[in-house]
């Protein structure tokens, strides 16, 4: 029985002010092992509000703070949910992937040419939510999840709440250790002049180093949290409680109890302590983050609207994870989706669609006929499309020809435009009302160039995607930095083809929504073959992985002084 | 009408001339296991090493026995010629004690057939 799986992942931010957690509740706390943070940079912004964050973020991942208490909610809710039916369900597996502070409902309007100016697009794919920016949607969002996932809570604070007890105890276990003779038995203690002094101080270095650490590799939020996450991590806090317990163990048993009076070796035993946990730092950093470096995967993503496709290489990881990833690439990698491209002009399409139609006259079964009628009604229809590709290819032409020439005024109109201003040079004597600022200058010579520019963007059918704000930014942007027109061709590749979503105004084309959707659990890790698809509402993007082959490389020898040549000879000898 | 290729086998007799101290037969070879095949116009197989007849002096001897440009010289006087070196055969035809060559050659022409023919 095939179930649907809806899981929320939200997405969290820790705003900079944060607290360090003790290392080891990091180090613990740490997300698994294929969730790569390749790109693992804390990208912080200055939160405006809570429609603001439409880009994908990654977030410092923080355990102890108290700020991010109901985000720890949202973790674990979603986590135990997933868990729990991870267990379960096969099939389809569809994962919405949005963030906090949105309406759930999806105002993507790309209907090209009725809807020009309102856009109620506010949209990304991941984002992130603080305290700070929770509304009311928040909040009806997070009491639903509540709903769905009430009993998840418990658990998921247990983990964190655990890892962060190792970490601390892990953390003080060393201090401890050299406090602990000091204040039971100082009196019989050896003297411990100059060695213990500087096994002080490299300890102290040493925690240092661990905290700094820990701070650099697990103060990310991840974007997601996988099941898998569990074994690795659970992994690296059983071999930190055990490292810690024994340590105890023989502390306890070897020296408090026999009070040992070498101060000295005390010391050097809590020195080892902090080699061994910098050395389960180490393993972390390996298991966690270098792990997934090496690509393993080429993943072929293709949108099913227009065909554009790109190929990623990652490495290992799970097909969410995966996901993700694909869609921080897709922003920048893919030209924006324009629904008006896609269709056939209208001349070609209305005599293609018209002519055939079918009407089934008769019974209920008549299902031998309508295997063949289709068959005839398909079998029409191509013929029919035969006489319909010319129409089709002269048209292609003509809008060809008709862009070019657009295309080549455009050019001239803005080579023109900005031939006008210059940069005010020191030595100019200009009379203040003429100096303007980029702003002004902006203005001053889109007039020019607006008509040439509407015609293009009219014709290319791009003119949804730029607004004259938007523009005038551009314009203001290539006369500040001085763009030469050719490097305005910058604005000219901006303009003339469809650029990469990411570069138009955020507010408008960045969706958050996609839906994941996938034959096999989403945190299992890819594997050669898997196809999932992201879905939005007009398009979808359907991604395959492959494997990347095993290279065989093999070594051939080839000695300089073995080129050697023959004259190939047609010879005739006369007999 | 179609053209189709026939390959013959022949026998040829040249009879050398003699020319002040050197017998003769009147015409050029081509090829040998050392040369570039592919250079070879006359050969249908370019990959073909064997020896061809690539001129034919007129009035000399060859002429006079028969052989035609293009020949494929496949043995002579019963040395084999398919596997040999350009100047081996060179050699093997103009050996001095010899008089008399005879010669086992494939020729290929060019049929013109009629297809009603064929078809009757």
């Amino acid at each position: 029985k095939i179930e649907s799986l809806k899981v929320t992942v939200d997405f969290l931010k820790v705003p900079l002010g944060l607290k360090k957690p003790p290392l080891k509740e990091a180090l613990a706390a740490v997300p698994g092992p294929g969730r790569p943070k390749p790109l693992g940079v804390e990208r912080h912004k200055p939160r405006r509000s809570d429609t603001m964050d439409n880009e994908s973020q990654y977030s410092g991942y923080s355990y102890k703070s108290g700020h991010s208490r109901s985000s720890r909610k949202h973790r674990d809710r979603r986590d135990r949910h997933r868990s729990k039916s991870r267990d379960g369900s096969r099939g389809d597996k569809s994962v919405t992937i949005q963030a906090p502070g949105e309406p759930l409902l999806d105002n993507e309007s790309t209907r090209g040419d009725e809807r020009d100016d309102n856009w109620g697009e506010t949209t990304t794919v991941v984002t992130g939510t603080s305290e700070h920016s929770i509304s009311h949607d928040d909040i009806t969002r997070i009491t639903k999840d509540m709903e769905d996932s009430a009993h998840l809570d418990c658990s998921r604070h247990l983990g964190v709440s655990l890892a962060a007890a190792l970490a601390l105890l892990a953390f003080l276990t060393p201090l401890a250790f050299m406090l602990l003779p000091q204040l039971l038995w100082r009196e019989e203690l050896e003297p411990c002049g100059t060695p213990c002094e500087g096994l002080f101080i490299s300890v102290a270095f040493k925690l240092l180093i661990l905290l700094l650490g820990s701070w650099a590799l697990f103060f990310r939020r991840p974007k997601a949290f996988f099941p898998r996450v569990f074994v690795f991590r659970a992994l690296l806090m059983v071999l930190v409680f055990l490292l810690v317990v024994s340590y105890w163990l023989f502390y306890g048993v070897r020296i408090l109890d026999s009070r040992d009076r070498n101060y000295q070796g005390v010391v050097q035993y809590a020195v080892s302590l902090v080699d061994a946990l910098l050395f389960v730092h180490y393993l972390a950093v390996v298991l966690l983050e270098l792990r997934q470096l090496q690509p393993q995967f080429t993943l072929k993503a293709v949108r099913s609207a227009d065909g554009a496709s790109r190929f990623y290489n990652v490495g290992h990881l799970s097909i969410q994870r995966a996901a993700v990833w694909i869609l921080e690439n897709y922003y920048h990698d893919f030209p924006v989706y324009n629904p008006a491209l896609l269709n056939l002009p209208k001349s070609v399409l209305s005599k293609k669609m018209s002519g055939f139609k079918v009407y089934s006259l008769g019974e209920e079964n008549t299902t031998n006929n309508s295997t063949g009628q289709s068959r005839a009604v398909i079998a029409a229809a191509a013929r029919r499309r035969d006489n319909s590709h010319n129409e089709y290819y002269y048209e292609e032409a003509e809008h060809e020809r008709r862009v070019r020439k657009r295309r080549a005024r455009l050019v001239v109109a803005v080579e023109e435009a900005f031939t006008h201003i210059k940069r005010l040079q020191e030595e100019d004597q200009k009379n203040p009302r003429e100096i303007m600022d980029p702003r002004e200058a902006a203005q001053a010579i889109f007039a020019s160039m607006a008509r040439a520019m509407q015609k293009y963007l009219r014709t290319t059918k791009q003119q949804p995607y730029h607004t004259m704000e938007s523009i005038l930014q551009h314009l203001e942007f290539c006369i500040t930095h001085d763009m030469t027109p050719k490097v305005r061709g910058e604005l000219g590749w901006r303009y003339l083809t469809a650029g990469p979503t990411i570069q138009y105004h955020k507010d408008r084309w960045l969706a958050k929504q996609w839906t994941l959707v996938s034959e096999e659990p989403v945190t299992n890790g890819l594997k050669d073959g898997v196809v999932f698809v992201l879905k939005r509402q007009d398009f979808s993007l359907v991604v395959s992985t492959k494997k990347i082959p095993f290279f065989k490389l093999s070594e051939e020898f080839v000695d300089p002084k073995s080129h050697k040549f023959v004259m190939r000879l047609q010879s005739e000898t006369s007999v | 009408s179609y053209f189709i290729f026939l390959s013959f086998q022949q026998r040829i007799e040249i009879h050398k001339l003699r020319q002040g101290d050197n017998l003769i037969l009147g015409f050029s070879i081509g090829g040998g296991i050392d040369q570039d095949p592919t250079q070879n116009p006359f050969s249908e197989d370019k990959t073909d090493k064997g020896i061809y007849v690539t001129r034919v002096t007129e009035g000399g001897p060859a002429e006079v026995a028969g052989l035609q440009i293009g020949d494929k010289i496949m043995q002579v006087n019963g040395w084999d010629m398919t596997m040999v070196t350009h100047d081996q055969a060179r050699k093997r035809l103009t050996k001095r004690n010899e008089e008399v060559v005879r010669l086992l050659v494939t020729r290929q022409s060019l049929q013109k057939a009629v297809q009603q023919s064929m078809m009757s």
